[in-house]
């Protein structure tokens, strides 16, 4: 931030440019307050974690980690890869030719077909349970990683669906006309010039999917039990009756969000772009 | 493009999503029949909650798998709320995916009334080193339905008095070791100070939470939820007086913020020398840290009209019918719940960290009392003395200590509590927190005036 010289060679502080970047630090640290605070608890012993007023000086230990490493976390946490990876990719090959068909060339009553996409997720989640509940009892498919990935998919494709074409939209016609004068099938049109141009918008479905199916407890709970426990399940698990748990927890936490941090600093860039496609016309 | 039929090229790559879609369904299904309750016959799930016992079981599952080569055992933890849920509906919709849980003593009657839990008695009776007679009466008892167990206790508990030596001697005060509740009250208030509260109670909303401790506080006032007829009795004179006491108490001499304070915040409230008293579990006394462990003394639970009102609380391990793997699940809760496996916690993990609560031959172990020290005994007598089916001065219809036992408590006690702790809020009167907990009861109290 440099200061501007205006007429007659005096510096004019930039008092509105100052106060609106202190405006925004000040928005950014209340939103990220509670992530700093989960790593900062992680770092600590158990009666320093529970200590009221809370301790801000202290010598930070890994104790907290070795202990939650030192259980069973690879399963649970492989079975949250399984699950959302598997359920993202399933987004994105059904949802990408879908979206494809809604943008580009419009079936009959397109906003019939969005608005009963959406639709699926006006249904709150609890209302569906039973229903799907019994089913996946009925074929054996409780406590089933893939069956979790597939309820996953269902969840997220109306909204990959609804994003993607939101994306699709913003291709200038002209050059789908072109590649067709040139000779292009829809196999090419798609690998050549939509998954290409909207790579962005990719990325940015693909982590908003992978987000949601990493958080997702509700489902984990009530259709896993052992075999196919995800990691929020495993999180909740250091919520104990009797005894300090909440450092052991804010390590679980924190180990629990890397892969979702890892995936959005390595995507970054691409997010942003895909987040504002559409803005500026 | 609309109503353009699709290509060759399109067909070509609608058959590969297509064929995606059916191997991941395809995977889901014949994953489904290994993944539905495990991977071979002989694998059992444990859904279970989890405390510093439960830790120490998934570290010594290990020892009953290389003893029983063709049993796998998994232990699934859940927060004490979520097990519940779970663990209803697995039952409800008779699914199979436990075959054993960690059941309360709340649940442990009605559902061995409902079927959902298995009468564990014939497998006990097949065991001649199980050794029934060997379990804590009181907790016995809690687990007994039609004089048949229907769970076995991994872990029990009642509630007493903990207090600092230190602070009261300062204060010179002297607790006996049978106090009462107007003592404890004189107490707190001497000891009293800027720096050092005079007691930690719970206030946290919830019916195993600020409702326990205040319900053991209402049976000995004279209280009760219902006279046998199942007339609600939550206006009567008792019950204000209870209320009253343990109000004023909090806020007189009680820990700040007493509206959230919960086992844990008390606990570190106590360890790190905030608060001079505790009054809740016995367990409690196991993770005492530092002057907390030193210096603590430990009495029953304090009294007023009626003696011995200490709580009862065990998690027991209960095999639902839906179980389809019945005899395995038995041979591990067997071993779980043997005179064995608390020596085998002893000897690996350290003496300390047996469970309490279970078995009388326990406290009869020399180590095992030098390590649990002097708090081993107030246990042993407070569960022993704790009467499930007799818990009030008067006569009452249900069981229970500090709740009772029909299936709307658990919706019932947390609506009242909730109200208390408007109370110590001070967002209402104690009047009108009993006059709406009274609606509340007697609502729930029709339904069992036949």
């Amino acid at each position: 931030m440099s200061a501007k010289v205006v007429a007659g060679g005096r510096f004019q502080f930039p008092t509105k440019k100052v106060a609106w970047s202190i405006v925004g630090w000040l928005v950014v640290f209340i939103f990220f307050f509670p992530v700093l605070w989960m790593w900062l608890e992680s770092l600590k012993t158990e009666p320093q974690a529970a200590s009221s007023p809370p301790t801000i000086l202290f010598l930070p230990t890994l104790e907290e980690f070795q202990t939650v490493l030192s259980g069973d976390f690879p399963p649970f946490f492989i079975n949250s890869a399984i699950a959302c990876i598997g359920s993202t990719i399933l987004v994105l090959v059904l949802g990408l030719p879908a979206a494809y068909a809604l943008a580009i060339r419009p079936v009959k009553r397109t906003q019939d077909v969005l608005f009963f996409f959406i639709s699926t997720r006006f249904l709150p989640f609890a209302a569906s349970l039973v229903p799907l509940y019994l089913l996946a009892r009925d074929l054996q498919l409780l406590d089933n990683i893939f069956a979790l990935g597939l309820i996953y998919t269902t969840i997220n494709l109306p909204l990959g669906v609804w994003l993607l074409r939101s994306f699709l939209l913003e291709i200038p016609p002209e050059l789908f006309e072109a590649a067709r004068v040139d000779g292009a099938s829809f196999a090419t049109e798609l690998r050549r010039i939509v998954v290409p141009l909207i790579a962005p918008g990719i990325a940015a479905t693909s982590l908003i999917c992978l987000i949601f199916s990493w958080n997702e407890f509700f489902y984990a709970v009530n259709f896993t039990s052992s075999t196919a426990a995800t990691t929020p399940i495993f999180l909740v698990g250091f919520i104990s009756g009797r005894g300090l748990f909440y450092a052991k927890l804010a390590a679980a936490a924190t180990l629990a969000s890397l892969p979702v941090l890892l995936a959005g600093w390595i995507a970054q860039k691409q997010l942003i772009r895909g987040l504002t496609m559409g803005a500026v016309k | 493009m609309s109503g353009r039929k699709l290509g060759s090229s399109n067909r070509r790559l609608a058959i590969p999503i297509l064929g995606l879609f059916i191997a991941v369904a395809g995977a889901a299904c014949s994953g489904g029949a290994g993944g539905g309750g495990g991977s071979s016959s002989s694998t059992i799930t444990l859904a279970a909650v989890d405390n510093p016992s439960m830790a120490d079981l998934k570290k010594l599952v290990g020892d009953f798998q290389s003893s029983h080569s063709g049993i796998q055992v998994n232990i699934v933890t859940l927060p004490e709320d979520q097990l519940r849920q779970q663990v209803t509906q697995d039952v409800a919709a008779n699914s199979g995916r436990y075959d054993l849980f960690t059941i309360g003593t709340y649940e442990v009657p009605l559902w061995a009334k409902k079927g959902w839990i298995e009468n564990l008695s014939p497998y006990i009776a097949k065991d001649s080193s199980y050794a029934p007679d060997d379990l804590i009466p009181g907790i016995r008892g809690a687990l007994t339905y039609n004089s048949n167990l229907y769970a076995v206790p991994f872990y029990g508990e009642s509630s007493m008095l903990m207090y600092r030596k230190d602070m009261l001697s300062a204060a010179g005060v002297t607790m006996p070791d049978h106090p009462t509740w107007d003592q404890v009250a004189a107490a707190a208030q001497k000891v009293n100070s800027s720096t050092v509260n005079g007691i930690c109670l719970r206030g946290l909303p919830g019916w195993g939470e600020q409702l326990a401790p205040l319900d053991t506080v209402v049976n000995t006032f004279g209280g009760r939820w219902f006279d046998p007829q199942w007339n609600a009795q939550l206006n009567s004179p008792q019950w204000k007086q209870a209320v009253t006491f343990y109000v004023n108490l909090l806020k007189s001499a009680g820990e700040p913020g007493a509206g959230n304070a919960g086992f844990t915040e008390c606990l570190n409230a106590y360890n790190s020398g905030k608060v001079a008293m505790w009054y809740d579990a016995t367990v409690a006394a196991s993770f005492f840290t530092g002057d907390a462990a030193k210096n603590s003394g430990y009495a029953f639970a304090p009294t007023k009209v009626k003696d011995w009102s200490g709580w009862l609380w065990a998690w027991s391990l209960g095999m639902p019918s839906s179980s389809k793997k019945k005899d395995a699940a038995w041979t591990f809760a067997d071993w779980a719940t043997s005179k064995d496996y608390a020596k085998l916690v002893g000897t690996k993990l350290g003496w300390a960290r047996v469970s309490p609560g279970t078995r009388t031959s326990t406290y009869s172990i020399p180590e095992y009392q030098q390590a649990a020290g002097a708090f081993a005994q107030v246990t042993l007598d407070s569960i022993s003395h704790a009467d499930v089916t007799h818990p009030t001065v008067d006569p009452v219809p249900y069981i229970g200590v500090q709740y009772v036992d029909i299936d709307e408590f658990q919706q019932l006690g947390d609506q009242v509590s909730q109200e208390f702790a408007k109370v110590i809020a001070g967002g209402q009167t104690v009047d009108q927190a009993l006059a709406k907990a009274q609606t509340l009861a007697a609502a729930v109290g029709k339904n069992y005036q036949h």
